[in-house]
């Protein structure tokens, strides 16, 4: 609650203010990495003011069937963030973004962390940071996807929106061509929920534990990433942790992901594809339902149709896309017969989308999903259409 | 331009969304899927139903009492789809060689919790017991099943052979433990009940299969069955009553599998075939339920291929592990119905027999012995066309 007043506050003081503008941080003029996103969200800040805030809404319905068994109509609004950020000067800025999950279901702190500048290779962060795990969990905002739901890769076998509480170092370089970036971060990690939880398979989100350690080793999550202007920007991020030590064995998780995203045709075309793999050391006599490895990808493709104005909006934009994605919770083979463990979702999202203007999106999906069980057993068909609408506000 | 990119995007959507049924996956056919509930359940019984199928597929986790030894963490997992289990929820019973009981009950038997919680240790079977294993069977049909009257199956019973037909099926029988309530037309013989669940028949009812299901497969403790799997102690009920009885109703209200094809001329040869060459003889085609409160369970006839009796199945698949009075060597006869859909909750596969040794039709057939010894020599005989018959037959089942 402490939260909503102290929003509710600041968007009060702005509109006493009486001025905004658009916030952006950034030097426009170098190439931007996936990491600094949450540096170059819009957002609004008054003439006198210290902060800036802003945020985005996430509203969709959804209409779909599985295996014939109509789920109807329903609506959902999966995010409301706000972000709140200040300059307290020119080396130290906070960054902060806080979010109503699943309607009013849940209110979560997804980051808060300060950041001392001494160089471009060279800057402290520190408090609930963003853990730098694939590119989709630092850029996560609904509004810069075509696509209604939020890639499974990212939220099934990475656990995004992803923060712990930690320390680390972050550094780029670039030039008008070339822009190379480091993270390393120690957090708080997993525990065994990971292994011990009501979904019945190995989950990194059954595991997260933000807010404290619980077994006194921290989590360590690094990221290289590397964009060229014409080739776009690749991301390589790894981290590992111990995550229990009930049986006197230090069991570990570890998680590597991925990355590549980049335009084409003058920005008319763009991709942008995760894969990651999580291994996690699993006790050889518990259940082989909690997998030792998992795996997943998914792949963007969406490209401009028409841009042009049309009624109020001088830059609207028609895109049309796909997405395709997979899902592999169980990589491993039965023990019994030898036989591959399936437990895999295959989906494939083709959309339209309407941009009125950059920063929002009306997005309209048909999902095809198919679910495999553990065995492999004949999979469960699911066609939805969704609508949704994100912006930025 | 603009105009008509906006019209056909307008035009689009309102086709996607008259078109929104069409383009949603339709349903399977009733006859190709084992779960969903018998005819002409109340508004209240489909609530009870509902209630038993969500725990039935609740994932016990340390939390909520898994363990901390056990088998498995749901019930959904040994019976997905409420269909047959695969290789890896075959579970291990040890113990027990003869009539004269198990000397392990007590003391971590008579099933083997091979499995644990990290930090602690599963059992391992001791050094010379004998055991065996067992498939988790299908769920579907059990209601009837349950209902068929201990008179029916003395009926069909023939301990000693006196017909001479080489087939000597008889019931197990079973001291009950105190929360197993007798039915009325209980036909009990010195103390001791007709059971008929299991493999071995060593289960008198869904409800005395449940509870030690819960206890012995999840190590989940109830008011039934107070004692941990892994302390052999008792401790607090991990389980409610109500959702003991719950999941038993959602087990008795399970629709009977559907037979498919049923009136293919190949498949209506193939049953000739199964009766031609004894099958039948234990594969019971038809049996008949005693009154229920349920109208779609009682007094009904149906066809499960099974006679509910124990029969001495040969060398070959005798482990050396017995429950109740059985014999190693004796087997309960295992309803066919549902047979052909096997392969949907097995993995794509058929793991057949009591432990999922037998991986097609044939190989089962093949693997009897004893009093399924002349059917099998028969079944060998047969020409190409009828033995595809019979596998037809048993396939649309």
């Amino acid at each position: 609650m402490k939260y909503i007043i102290a929003i509710n506050m600041a968007f009060l003081c702005i509109s006493l203010n009486g001025q905004t503008n658009f916030h952006n941080s950034g030097d426009t003029s170098m190439l931007l990495l996936n990491s600094d996103a949450m540096y170059h969200r819009p957002g609004i800040s008054g003439k006198n003011l210290l902060f800036t805030v802003g945020g985005y809404i996430d509203v969709n319905s959804y209409y779909g069937a599985t295996n014939g068994s109509m789920t109807g109509f329903s609506f959902e609004m999966p995010d409301l963030a706000f972000f709140l950020s200040s300059n307290l000067n020119k080396h130290i800025s906070f960054l902060s973004e806080a979010a109503f999950e699943s309607g009013a279901e849940k209110f979560k702190l997804r980051m808060a962390a300060v950041d001392i500048k001494f160089n471009k290779l060279f800057n402290i962060r520190t408090g609930l940071i963003l853990n730098p795990i694939g590119a989709f969990n630092q850029n996560h905002d609904g509004p810069n996807y075509e696509f209604v739901d939020r890639p499974m890769v990212s939220t099934e076998i990475l656990p995004s929106v992803f923060s712990n509480v930690g320390a680390g170092l972050h550094g780029k370089i670039a030039n008008d061509k070339w822009a190379a970036g480091y993270e390393a971060y120690l957090t708080n990690g997993f525990n065994d929920k990971i292994i011990d939880n009501e979904l019945d398979r190995t989950s990194l989100r059954s595991g997260v534990s933000s807010y404290q350690n619980t077994n006194g080793k921290p989590m360590f999550t690094g990221k290289l990433a590397l964009r060229n202007k014409t080739a776009g920007e690749i991301g390589i991020s790894y981290m590992r942790c111990i995550y229990s030590e009930l049986d006197a064995a230090q069991r570990s998780v570890s998680a590597m992901a991925i990355d590549y995203s980049n335009t084409f045709l003058a920005k008319r075309l763009s991709i942008r594809a995760e894969l990651a793999s999580v291994h996690v050391d699993v006790p050889d006599t518990y259940l082989q339902t909690y997998a030792g490895q998992q795996m997943g990808a998914f792949v963007d493709v969406v490209g401009t149709v028409l841009e042009r104005p049309i009624w109020h909006w001088d830059h609207a934009k028609f895109n049309i896309g796909v997405r395709l994605e997979y899902v592999d919770y169980n990589q491993g083979s039965f023990t019994e017969t030898g036989g591959n463990i399936f437990h895999e979702i295959r989906s494939i999202v083709p959309g339209i989308s309407f941009r009125p203007t950059p920063s929002t999106v009306l997005r309209l999906n048909y999902r095809y999903q198919q679910n495999v069980d553990f065995l492999g057993n004949t999979p469960t068909k699911t066609g939805a259409i969704q609508v949704g609408l994100s912006t930025y506000f | 331009m603009v105009r008509l990119t906006v019209f056909w995007a307008l035009a689009l959507v309102l086709c996607l969304f008259s078109a929104c049924e069409n383009m949603l996956p339709s349903s399977v056919p009733g006859d190709q899927t084992l779960d969903g509930t018998i005819d002409g359940l109340t508004d209240g019984q489909m609530k009870q139903f509902e209630r038993g199928d969500e725990a039935f597929r609740e994932v016990f986790v340390a939390e909520t009492g898994l363990g901390p030894v056990f088998v498995t963490g749901s019930c959904i997992s040994c019976h997905a789809g409420d269909g047959k289990g695969h290789p890896f929820t075959t579970l291990t019973r040890f113990g027990q060689a003869d009539e004269n009981g198990n000397p392990y009950v007590g003391k971590g038997g008579p099933q083997l919790q091979n499995r644990s919680l990290p930090g602690y240790t599963p059992e391992v079977i001791p050094i010379g017991a004998p055991f065996a294993k067992f498939t988790p069977p299908a769920n579907t049909g059990l209601g009837f099943l349950e209902l068929v009257s201990d008179a029916d199956l003395l009926a069909m019973s023939d301990p000693d052979d006196s017909n001479q037909d080489g087939i000597s099926g008889r019931p197990n029988y079973a001291h009950l433990p105190d929360y197993v309530v007798k039915s009325a037309d209980a036909i009990p013989l010195n103390g001791k009940y007709i059971t008929r669940f299991g493999k071995k028949a060593a289960a008198y009812n869904l409800f005395h299969q449940t509870v030690n299901a819960y206890n012995q497969d999840m190590g989940i403790t109830s008011e039934f069955e107070p004692i941990d799997a892994y302390t052999l102690k008792p401790i607090d009920p991990e389980v409610s009553v109500n959702t003991v009885n719950d999941v038993v109703f959602y087990l008795q209200s399970l629709k009977a599998p559907i037979q498919r094809n049923a009136s293919d001329a190949t498949v209506q040869k193939g049953l000739t075939v199964f009766k031609n060459i004894g099958c039948e003889n234990c594969h019971k085609e038809t049996l008949k339920t005693k009154h229920s409160l349920i109208p779609a369970l009682s007094e009904q006839t149906f066809h499960a291929y099974t006679d509910l009796l124990l029969h001495d199945m040969g060398s070959g698949l005798d482990d050396g592990y017995t429950e109740g009075i059985a014999k190693s060597s004796e087997w309960r006869t295992p309803p066919l119905w549902g047979l052909g859909l096997s392969p949907e909750s097995q993995g794509g596969a058929y793991y057949l027999m009591h432990d999922g040794r037998a991986t097609s039709l044939e190989a089962a057939i093949l693997l009897h012995g004893g009093e399924g010894e002349q059917s099998k020599t028969n079944y060998q005989s047969l020409s190409a066309t009828d033995k595809e018959a019979l596998i037809s037959f048993l396939n649309s089942l």
